[in-house]
């Protein structure tokens, strides 16, 4: 089999043309508008991508009216002065494409992959309903029973999901990270499409939004387009946006969240650092790498350890997420295999932390990480919406494109000793949520009914 | 073997190369290996990557009668245990080869999927590892027995869920006394036996039953070394056994309580098999009914005119025989049976009388001018062509997509859903309805 020693330099050269390759492209050009526009010149093929992201998300909501963002998004699709509901993605369609969006905590994103000759027409479309969206009170009636239905589907009858929700919920009491990207079903039921066009008013501008256009284009050409269509949108002030920082908890939180399942289900999560600074900061990078020794590869330690090891878990995970505008939580969770319980999935998990913080990661796993990092790199040149998502999501965050690169240096770049010393300086319980699923049978868990205003909804 | 006279563009640069992937044909070169394994190969050297999959007609269909789940067994074990290796070494090997392997089972095929670099090093690491695992698998028991208890629980589980309960009483429903309708018990999982899986291994996997799908950046002498290496040492076998054919259900609604706050709801029936000349009228007028996203007509009148639910869909799934015709949504329970209604009238209606020119019209284009579209990576020209290979379509089939897609009328596809929708055999599964 392959001698390490070859593969590391096999890897190392090739690294090296990517990175050579990837430095002329993308491409950026601000409008005078504000708008931002980012062409990543991508000639594999005739697709090509076309995202419109806003800085807008639940992060920006405020009690009583969680959901906002993403109903917003579901509107975008019910027209504008000049187009109908629905035409925006009859349209697309007749030209061969296919559209969506979605929404999460920081941002609002919608998307066309055409192909390339209909670049175009897709602008004009989200110049559009950048410009001049129209909220109908009747189309809004019909969409948010939509989203309701949404909620129910994605998190009220989800066991995983509303654990989810409930544990941003607990973790968080100050920070709008608390509440969900859907909203609350409360909120849902008193939303009005006044609501939403206030919200439009407010955060849609082509100075709170950036254009990324991936695929078979020349990117002066597309500068060009872009400053023909989105150019004569007027940009306005955004409200101003307060600093949000969740106060130090103090204490370690416990929740359980009864739901019909089998299996229990445990989530431990914990308040770490986020990437701020790109180049003096070095804990998101260790965490990153702490994340993927324990749960990025199929030799990595959780599944290694306690499923297959131990034979103690049905399926065992690590997350961090440092790349956001709020604030970056790091998660092990499991689920117990039959006839384990979760106080011995805890033990368990907290055990691979306390081996970490004692005796670090071997040379070895440092090395996987890096050799994940640079197949991933090469990989991910295969997908252009992959090469799109990568750039908005950075965006997103408040950091730069250019980043990106840079980011994955960083990785590669981290220590064995940086990794024990976040896994030490980190995950104390006081800073420590932890959520568990109380599985209920199905014959005596209550039918979900909903409730009176939700009735009342009906009429 | 060229499979159309296109030219294929290929520019060995190694990242910004301008060379076209899927230009406007897909150039499929197909031969038999010496081993007897069928390979084909889409040459592409846009990226320094290599895709392969290694399918065998080994899926649940072929599970032994009371042993459902065997098929799945000895697919998702093949990195158990192989040659000298545990499957602790495997992981890690194929983690410090940078390699992505994937794969699974459907009723048909067993597959196993592999994305590598294609520099020397990584690839030949690749290939000989994935030798290792499809000629000298071990299948030690007591990994049976922990992967055993993990499908068991998984099971268990699954079974409280609306969707997955809808899901597995549809199917059982739509192929009452057929192999594509017989779902993995607790009993069946614990009646495998390691014995089992060898056995299962030592008959289906086989070069004669293999079929490999390469794409990326290899030369033809490449490729046919690879197919040689990967096929080598696997027993000649011989093509399995056809599958017993398929008696339409007899029409049935089927109602299973459960506590969720919204009703799962599947209709559907057999639909049509790999190679049916109505594939394309079916593909086109499924686009119209529920196949076009928010364009559909089920789309439309349930959710956009009512806001009765946020998914809506329905879908043909061909597989070797019948695969299954599906329509899918979920709804308030409380209003389970204006939603069912609703979607019944869009589905008869369309059955009577077919797409409207203008929505024949905008289907041809979505499915012919986006074509291009699902040709656009590596990955998923891997996916297009390992359809064209197992089922062993003709090797223009992607090719004559837009073309076959543009030829389709209104009354093809009125006819088509007439022969393969017929209302007596559809089956209904409502889960959680007030």
């Amino acid at each position: 089999m392959t001698p390490p020693s070859l593969a590391k330099f096999a890897f190392a050269s090739l690294f090296f043309l990517a990175a050579t390759a990837v430095h002329a492209n993308p491409y950026e050009k601000t409008l005078a508008n504000g708008l931002r526009v980012i062409v990543k010149e991508d000639h594999r093929s005739q697709t090509v991508v076309h995202m419109v992201w806003y800085h807008i998300g639940a992060i920006d909501e405020k009690d009583g009216t969680s959901g906002l963002s993403h109903a917003l998004e579901h509107m975008m699709f019910k027209g504008t002065a000049k187009i109908g509901p629905g035409e925006f993605s009859k349209r697309v369609a007749a030209a061969g494409g296919r559209d969506n969006a979605f929404t999460n905590q920081d941002y609002t994103a919608y998307f066309q992959i055409v192909p390339k000759r209909a670049l175009p027409e897709m602008m004009s479309l989200e110049a559009d309903r950048m410009r001049d969206l129209r909220v109908d009170p009747k189309e809004f009636a019909q969409e948010i029973k939509v989203i309701m239905e949404e909620r129910r589907m994605r998190t009220e009858d989800n066991p995983e999901a509303l654990l989810q929700e409930r544990l941003n919920a607990t973790m968080f009491q100050a920070h709008p990270y608390r509440r969900p990207v859907i909203g609350w079903m409360n909120d849902l039921e008193n939303m009005t499409a006044s609501d939403l066009k206030a919200w439009y008013k407010e955060w849609y501008a082509p100075n709170n939004a950036y254009v990324v256009v991936v695929g078979d284009v020349n990117k002066d050409a597309v500068f060009k387009l872009a400053e023909k269509v989105y150019g004569s949108i007027k940009p306005h002030a955004l409200p101003v946006r307060k600093p949000l920082v969740e106060p130090e908890q103090i204490g370690i939180k416990r929740i359980v969240v009864k739901a019909p399942a089998k299996l229990p289900f445990i989530a431990m999560a914990w308040k770490v650092p986020k990437l701020k600074d790109v180049d003096k900061d070095r804990e998101p990078y260790a965490l990153e790498v702490l994340a993927t020794v324990l749960d990025g590869h199929d030799a990595a330690r959780l599944t290694k350890d306690l499923v297959r090891g131990q034979k103690i878990a049905q399926s065992a995970g690590a997350g961090y997420d440092g790349t956001l505008r709020g604030e970056a939580v790091f998660t092990l969770e499991g689920q117990p295999a039959e006839g384990r319980s979760v106080a011995e999935i805890e033990t368990a998990l907290r055990a691979e932390l306390k081996r970490i913080q004692d005796e670090g990661i071997s040379a070895e796993e440092l090395q996987r990480v890096k050799t994940q990092t640079i197949a991933s790199q090469v990989y991910k040149r295969d997908s252009m919406m992959a090469q799109a998502m990568e750039i908005g999501a950075i965006e997103a965050a408040g950091l730069n494109w250019r980043d990106i690169d840079k980011t994955l240096d960083k990785i590669r770049s981290v220590t064995a000793e940086e990794v024990q010393a976040v896994a030490k300086k980190y995950f104390n319980d006081d800073d420590l949520t932890v959520a568990v699923l109380d599985p209920q049978p199905l014959e005596s868990a209550k039918t979900r009914q909903p409730s009176a205003a939700a009735a009342a909804l009906r009429h | 073997m060229k499979a159309n006279m296109l030219p294929r563009i290929l520019i060995l640069i190694f990242s910004l190369s301008v060379s076209c992937l899927a230009h406007a044909g897909v150039d499929i070169q197909h031969w038999t290996a010496p081993s007897g394994a069928r390979v084909y190969f889409v040459e592409s050297h846009s990226l320094p990557i290599l895709d392969l999959e290694v399918a065998f007609a080994a899926g649940s269909a072929y599970d032994p009668p009371g042993k459902s789940g065997l098929a799945n067994l000895t697919q998702g074990l093949i990195d158990s245990g192989a040659g000298t290796l545990d499957e602790e070494q495997i992981a890690g090997k194929w983690v410090d080869l940078g390699a992505r392997v994937s794969g699974g089972t459907d009723s048909d095929r067993a597959t196993i999927g592999l994305r590598t670099l294609s520099s020397p090093t990584e690839r030949n690491g690749s290939i000989a590892l994935l030798h290792t695992l499809l000629t000298a698998p071990t299948y030690p028991a007591d990994v049976l027995a922990r992967e055993r208890g993990r499908a068991i629980a998984a099971l268990k589980e699954a079974d409280t869920r609306p969707d997955a309960i809808a899901g597995k009483r549809f199917i059982q429903a739509v192929y009452p006394d057929h192999p594509y309708g017989v779902i993995s018990t607790e009993a069946s999982l614990q009646a495998i036996v390691r014995d089992d899986l060898v056995e299962f291994h030592r008959t289906y996997y086989t070069a004669r039953n293999a079929v490999i799908t390469i794409v990326g950046d290899v030369s033809r002498n490449e490729a046919e070394a690879i197919a040689n290496d990967l096929t080598t040492g696997l027993p000649a076998g011989e093509a399995a056994k056809p599958l017993p054919p398929i008696n339409l259900p007899k029409r049935e609604t089927i109602r299973v309580a459960h506590p969720a706050s919204q009703s799962h709801i599947n209709i559907g029936t057999p639909g049509y098999a790999r190679g049916d000349p109505d594939a394309f009228a079916l593909l086109v007028g499924n686009y119209v009914l529920g196949g076009g996203g928010f364009v559909s007509r089920l789309m439309q009148d349930v959710r956009e005119k009512r806001g009765l639910a946020y998914d809506v869909h329905s879908f043909f799934a061909p597989r070797k025989l019948a695969g299954p015709f599906e329509i899918g949504l979920q709804t308030k329970r409380q209003q389970g049976g204006e939603a069912l209604g609703v979607t019944e009238a869009v589905l008869n209606s369309f059955l009577k009388t077919g797409p409207s020119a203008s929505e024949l019209k905008a289907a041809k284009q979505n499915l012919a001018d986006g074509f291009s579209l699902r040709l656009d990576s590596n990955a998923k020209l891997l996916a297009n062509v390992s359809v064209v290979s197992f089922f062993g379509l003709p090797l223009t089939w992607i090719d004559d997509y837009p073309g076959k897609v543009a030829a389709v009328t209104a009354e093809q596809v009125r006819a088509a859903f007439a022969r393969h929708l017929d209302p007596q055999h559809i089956i209904t599964v409502i889960v959680a309805g007030d």
